[in-house]
């Protein structure tokens, strides 16, 4: 007698037809998930050179304010008056109690308005700054 | 009668369009930069409507005035930018309570501001890596979390920010 092995009829292999669906499930997840939100700066601004920096790990935590090299002061997507900075950092605290404003501030700008600004940051409570500035090498 | 002559559906060939989808990720993968914010950290004070004044003991304070034109003032000695770490190094060795006292005028540019923080930045760097080095025996980027916060309460950054004033006409 002779011992014959059973050979099932269907084929074995994984359907292929179906990945590029999948790939393009991905492609559309990541371009989805993708925060692009890239604010127009409306102000003109070079920052200084600094050697002790340091790389601010949490980018969430982050809200912008750019100075530019004619004073004027932005934060999001409007050019704000000095005296309503400490309303806005309000908020942005209330959203955020950890936040980290980040000082853009071109590198020609007098202390005075920075002072200012920062003036308004305390009154708002929002201490925690950090200084933009580029790597010096 | 007429009769429409069946013809075989035409066909696009799929295979490819997986390669192009891969093609497309690959794409964005590399063309996306993640741009890593750099800059100096501070804290601020908090807000204090009147006020308090707080007795210290002028040795524990060292004076630093930037001018208009940035000239850096040491407890009225001149001092040029680039000597402000090794000066200020010696002396919060000599004595750890120091509190530097940083005060600039109105006009003074943001530029040398800058510059000057991180040459105060830098000492306490020296310092805390100085430390960490003789305690653990470690460069400071070794050491781990409570390390890390016996290194920073043991050599605290004492940095005063006060107000600018009017530069005198």
């Amino acid at each position: 007698m002779k011992f014959q092995k059973k050979i099932s009829s269907t084929t074995q292999g994984i359907p292929m037809s179906s990945l590029p669906d999948i790939i393009f499930m991905l492609l559309i997840f990541f371009m989805v998930t993708t925060v692009l939100r890239e604010v127009d700066v409306q102000v003109q601004y070079s920052l200084p050179e600094a050697v002790s920096v340091e790389k601010i790990d949490n980018k969430r935590l982050l809200s912008y304010i750019w100075i530019g090299s004619d004073e004027r002061i932005q934060i999001d997507d409007s050019i704000i008056p000095v005296g309503s900075i400490s309303n806005i950092a309000y908020q942005k605290r209330m959203n955020n109690p950890n936040v980290i404003m980040s000082l853009r501030i071109d590198k020609g700008s007098r202390m005075g308005i920075v002072s200012d600004v920062q003036q308004e940051l305390r009154r708002a409570d929002a201490l925690r700054i950090n200084y933009s500035a580029l790597v010096k090498l | 009668m007429f009769r429409k002559k069946k013809r075989p559906m035409a066909e696009i060939s799929s295979s490819g369009m997986a390669d192009i989808a891969f093609l497309l990720l690959l794409f964005f993968l590399v063309t996306t930069t993640i741009d890593v914010d750099t800059g100096i950290d501070l804290v601020l004070p908090p807000w204090v409507d009147n006020a308090e004044q707080v007795a210290v003991k002028s040795d524990n304070i060292a004076n630093l005035l930037v001018n208009e034109v940035g000239d850096v003032l040491l407890d009225e000695k001149i001092i040029g930018v680039p000597q402000i770490k090794e000066e200020m190094i010696a002396r919060i060795k000599a004595n750890p309570k120091l509190i530097i006292s940083y005060k600039t005028v109105r006009d003074t540019p943001y530029k040398i501001y800058i510059d000057v923080m991180d040459q105060l930045k830098m000492a306490y760097e020296a310092l805390r890596q100085e430390y960490s080095r003789e305690k653990f025996g470690l460069p400071m980027d070794q050491v781990n979390e409570e390390q890390l916060q016996e290194i920073r309460r043991t050599i605290p950054q004492r940095i005063s920010l006060a107000e600018p004033t009017q530069a005198e006409a």
